[in-house]
């Protein structure tokens, strides 16, 4: 009803306003056509009128079709109003109709409103009928949600109207950095997972595997409880490891791999790496856990365990690298500690052990450092809320004094990564420095505005956390804060610890971690079962260390080819010639691009036999063309090489003799002419005097005695 | 207007240079690479074969050197005929028809009717009887003529010294009853002889006392003896696949085996320098079985008479340049020689076959230790030394 009534008002209003407008329009209209287009109005009217009857009685305007050079006052037209036009009508003022004064005032308060509400009526919305819409209010109410009509939760407009127009231009700053940066990693995400390259993955993932463990490390430290969640989540992924058939030489990657590994050395190595994180996967890790347990008491528990904690870490300490060394030569336990014998694993992995027991004991002073800081923390806040001294001033003192417990926190952080530093180089001295590894408070804050957006709330669940959310910091923050060791540890009891972890694992990857770098996990936990089980074998290990304590052979070899690949790769050439195109002299070194210039680079050279085989060394200088013309064996008469070497060297040719020695050197021991007799050698030949007797009167003196003397020889003699 | 040339040879000039090691740089790779051409030239200048001899109606079985002309060589057949070559000529000068077991270069010839004769060289002259200094003799089989006196000895059942004009020896020697097969005077020491006996002895004998010195007995029969014609003690005997050098003084171990030989040496010759000798082999692998072989006086040729019935004359060195050789190229030569000589135990120069006792080594190995005594292989083949 009102709605007719409402468009009734308007089309008289609009018809008033055509009045008012048009007169001049109706002045100019033809006027001496008037009598021709009587007839054809009358009918354009008709046509209008049986129009209208349709029930939209819309009514057109009328419509000058042509335009007149003859404008005169005289002959005004009257068509397109109703009636006829009378000059008292001229004459009144426009304003005098009181019809369109209220149709004025409806007007204005039409555009006063700019929207239309709907529901139209609030008191019909309060109004719940159902028993659903009760139970919706309830919870709207309960959670403080805007009901009515400012759609805004009574803890954003705190915010509203405590943040100031350039805190909020910052914070949105700061927020857009955040996004754009997200936005960046998303970016280089992405780009990452398209590079194909295995090796590249193969680093990334050791290097993640690296960082998750660190956070993890952190994690225990800071948070025991997450820790243990972690731990949990390990535990789950060793039955899923279990129950698979994953690393099991099943697959059919590991079935090609069995039918290669015959013949292909690399082969065999991925096969039993495969096995050994099967075998990784599936052990069972347990004590971590224990020690959590422990952190979670009280003070004073934490102080009874300090003492034979201590006691623990330096007994470790002392059989740490390798007990035998140790005892040997006191001056290379540095050396032993540094050195990165794999065959070593097993004792680092104890000490690393030993130190995540020996936790608990900074523990203690860290308490009393967190103690200090929130102590500060209270009395700004304090002196803040003095000034600002408002009601729900616990909140937005928060956000305010944010930025300041930020650059303190950073501060603070780095005080204690100097510290931590300081305690790693002191490892095997007992730190008696108050230490906190505790950057949990920064990371808290800055995630939390790194991810914050502004989002409204979407599903009830979410509307139900934020409630609970809402209703602990109430709780917690008017609480004088100085209760301490409670507060300090409840952001780790809080709800919202979850949720944050999960963002941390989205990061992460559970399975992922596991799978790169079991070895790292292992060394987390204390693995008290498989040590029974390895101990005979470590006792071996243990008597060869002993026997073989002084030479480290394994490392010789390795930087004996380090070496050995080092000599064997090419040179580059440098051919630059100080001086040439710029100044020379003494202190004066050939500038960078000429260097560069002038630099040959050596090509790189084929790739080495032995490059695969970590075992090995295969000296390829021997060139078998060389090798071909050169002597095997150490002739007869040599005793040394460098004797032979010797006889080599000096050269008898004429290019480096002079003629004299050449002949010298070049004339044979026996030089023969052609065509004559040789006759043997005499005694006067080399210096002798010949018995001038011939041998003919010798033999002819005594021919008798040679009979007798003949007899009697063969008398004595019995051979044969 | 005659224009004389100058004369570029360089010997006559002394060329100033300089000798600093430093700008003449790689002497070792350098020469070796001289070297390394020398010994290739030295197989594409490798011609040894020269001549043969021919006319024989069967196999030759002795060859014989003429101590005063190089040129004439005698040889005989086992069908009864002698001849004289002329190697210059490569002609057959005189042909004698007599039945021979041996002989020497002055042409005594041992028949087989127990006689020895001496013949003359020369061709006789027109109606001139065939005339010849004969000697009667036992049934011997080999001969020797001492190297400055008209005294040759012959071996049989003993070993006899003849004096010239005489119907009987000077003086007989024997150690036991024996055949001797084969005597030889010391070219040096000449009043020494050796004789090696079918019963595996070398004797030695002193022509001073007419008595035998020692004797060494080997595993083997000793089929001939040659005295090294420079060292007045050193000696070779032709074994049964093994030829060995005896010093004389110590015969119970031999200065050197030759091994490797794949059937039994008949004849083996010092070269007139002493430094290098040469085996006559009874295989036929190459050729016809060698029965016979003389280095020629002049130490540059190799002759040898084998059963395909004719005497082949081959080069000592099988690359030498036979004319006369200028200066340079004799300076080469020498220099090429010294150069082999310096990097003979490069494999490329010589290369040395290692001989390997193989089948000994791995009866050692296989046997145990130490009932296999191991024995040198120059103590292996003497049995015994008997002074």
């Amino acid at each position: 009803m009102t709605a007719n009534r409402l468009a009734e008002s308007l089309l008289a209003l609009s018809q008033q306003e055509e009045l008012v407008d048009l007169p001049k329009d109706y002045l100019l209209s033809g006027s001496e056509d008037e009598g021709d287009n009587d007839g054809e109005r009358e009918h354009q009217k008709l046509l209008e009128a049986i129009s209208s009857l349709d029930g939209k009685n819309r009514r057109k305007l009328a419509e000058r079709s042509e335009a007149s050079l003859k404008v005169s006052e005289f002959n005004v037209s009257s068509e397109g109003s109703g009636e006829k036009l009378v000059l008292a009508d001229l004459l009144e003022p426009v304003k005098t109709s009181s019809t369109l004064a209220t149709v004025k005032k409806q007007l204005n308060r039409v555009k006063s409103k700019k929207t239309v509400e709907l529901p139209l009526n609030k008191e019909e919305i309060e109004r719940a009928r159902t028993p659903l819409e009760q139970e919706i209010f309830n919870l709207l109410h309960k959670n403080k949600q805007p009901v009515a009509d400012p759609l805004l939760t009574p803890v954003e407009k705190a915010s509203l109207q405590a943040m100031s127009l350039e805190e909020a231009k910052m914070r949105r700053a700061e927020l857009q950095r955040a996004r754009a940066l997200q936005s960046y990693y998303e970016a280089k995400a992405r780009r990452e997972k398209k590079i194909k390259s295995k090796k590249y993955h193969k680093v990334v993932k050791k290097g993640k595997a690296k960082k998750a463990l660190k956070e993890f490390e952190q994690l225990r430290k800071v948070n025991p409880a997450a820790a243990l969640e972690e731990l949990e989540k390990i535990e789950k992924a060793r039955m899923m490891e279990r129950m698979s058939l994953k690393h099991q030489n099943s697959g059919k990657w590991a079935k090609s791999k069995a039918i290669m590994a015959k013949y292909d050395l690399e082969a065999r190595q991925a096969m039993q790496e495969q096995l050994a994180k099967n075998k990784e996967l599936t052990q069972k890790l347990q004590v971590a856990s224990e020690s959590e347990e422990e952190e979670g008491g009280t003070e004073e528990k934490v102080e009874e365990l300090l003492v034979p904690d201590i006691v623990n870490e330096v007994q470790m300490n002392a059989d740490g690298p390798n007990p035998w060394m140790l005892r040997s030569c006191t001056s290379d336990t540095k050396e032993s500690a540094t050195q990165e014998d794999p065959e070593q694993l097993p004792e680092p992995e104890a000490h690393a052990v030993s130190e995540s027991e020996g936790e608990d004991r900074p523990v203690a002073e860290e308490e009393i450092l967190l103690r200090e800081f929130e102590e500060r923390r209270s009395l700004r806040k304090r002196s803040e809320l003095s000034q600002d001294a408002e009601p729900a001033g616990s909140q937005e003192t928060k956000d305010s004094s944010s930025q300041e417990v930020l650059s303190e926190l950073r501060v603070l952080s780095q005080k204690l990564k100097e510290n931590d530093q300081s305690r790693k180089q002191k490892a095997s001295s007992e730190g008696t420095i108050p230490q906190v590894q505790r950057e949990e408070p920064a990371t808290e804050e800055e995630e939390p505005l790194l991810l914050q957006r502004p989002e409204r709330v979407q599903t009830l669940e979410e509307l139900e956390e934020l409630g609970k959310e809402e209703c602990f910091q109430n709780k917690e923050l008017p609480r004088p804060v100085l209760e301490g060791q409670q507060s300090e540890r409840t952001p780790n009891n809080r709800p919202d610890a979850p949720k944050e972890k999960k963002k941390k694992e989205q990061m992460i990857d559970l399975q992922n971690l596991l799978t790169t770098q079991s070895p790292s996990v292992k060394s987390l936990a204390v693995p008290t079962i498989e040590e029974l089980e390895d101990e005979e074998e470590r006792n071996q290990r243990q008597m060869i260390k002993e026997a073989f304590a002084g030479d480290d052979v394994i490392r010789d070899f390795l930087k004996e080819k380090r070496e050995a690949v080092e000599a064997s790769k090419p040179k580059d050439v440098d051919l630059t010639l100080p001086g040439w195109g710029e100044w020379g002299g003494v202190g004066l070194k050939p500038s960078a691009k000429k260097r560069r210039r002038f630099l040959i680079k050596a090509p790189e050279g084929p790739p080495r036999k032995d490059k695969n085989l970590p075992n090995v060394i295969i000296n390829e200088k021997r060139n078998i063309h060389t090798a071909a013309h050169q002597v095997r064996v150490l002739p007869y008469p040599f005793t040394h090489h460098w004797q032979f070497e010797r006889t080599i060297q000096t050269p008898i040719g004429s290019t480096w003799n002079t003629q004299r020695a050449f002949q010298k050197l070049t004339t044979p021991k026996v030089v023969t002419k052609p065509g004559h007799i040789i006759n043997p050698i005499k005694a006067e030949d080399v210096g002798y005097r010949s018995s001038s007797r011939s041998d003919l009167s010798v033999i002819q003196r005594n021919p008798k005695r040679i009979t007798t003397h003949h007899k009697k020889q063969l008398k004595k003699s019995s051979v044969d | 207007v005659k224009v004389k040339m100058l004369s570029w040879n360089l010997d006559n000039y002394i060329v100033p240079r300089n000798y600093d090691p430093t700008l003449h740089p790689f002497e070792v790779l350098q020469e070796y690479v001289r070297v390394l051409n020398a010994t290739k030239l030295e197989g594409v200048f490798a011609k040894p074969f020269l001549a043969w001899l021919d006319g024989h109606r069967d196999g030759v079985s002795c060859l014989a050197k003429h101590p005063k002309s190089l040129a004439t060589v005698p040889s005989g057949v086992c069908d009864g005929e002698v001849r004289i070559w002329n190697l210059t000529q490569l002609k057959c000068i005189r042909i004698i028809q007599e039945y021979v077991l041996a002989f020497v270069g002055l042409l005594f010839t041992v028949g087989d009717d127990k006689t020895v004769k001496q013949w003359k060289i020369d061709r006789p002259g027109y109606r001139e009887g065939e005339e010849a200094i004969t000697y009667n003799i036992r049934k011997d089989t080999g001969i020797d003529h001492h190297w400055k006196e008209a005294v040759f000895a012959t071996c049989g059942q003993q070993l006899d010294i003849w004096g010239k004009q005489r119907t009987n020896p000077i003086c007989s020697m024997t150690w036991r009853f024996d055949s001797i097969s084969s005597g030889k005077f010391n070219a040096i020491k000449t009043l020494i002889l050796e004789s090696c006996t079918s019963n595996r002895n070398i004797v030695l004998y002193d022509m001073k006392q007419a008595t035998p010195l020692k004797k060494v007995i080997l595993d083997m029969r000793t089929n001939t003896i040659c005295w090294n014609p420079t060292e007045a003690f050193v000696f070779m005997a032709a074994n049964d696949y093994n030829v060995f050098t005896f010093d004389m003084c110590a015969l119970d171990t031999p200065v050197m085996v030759h091994m490797d030989h794949v059937s039994a040496v008949l004849d083996v010759d010092y070269s007139p320098t002493g430094k290098e000798f040469v085996f006559a082999n009874k295989s036929q692998s190459r050729e016809q079985r060698v029965i016979c072989v003389k280095w020629t006086s002049d130490s540059k040729y190799i002759m040898y008479g084998s059963d395909e019935m004719n005497i082949h004359l081959w080069k000592a060195n099988a690359s030498e340049k036979l004319g006369v050789l200028t200066s340079q190229e004799k300076a080469a030569k020498y220099y090429n020689q010294k150069l082999k000589e310096k990097f003979q135990h490069h494999p490329h120069i010589q290369p040395t076959e290692q001989c390997i006792m193989k089948e000994e080594v791995n009866h050692i190995k296989h046997s145990k230790p130490g009932s296999v005594p191991i024995v040198s292989e120059k103590k292996k083949h003497i049995v015994a030394v008997v002074k």
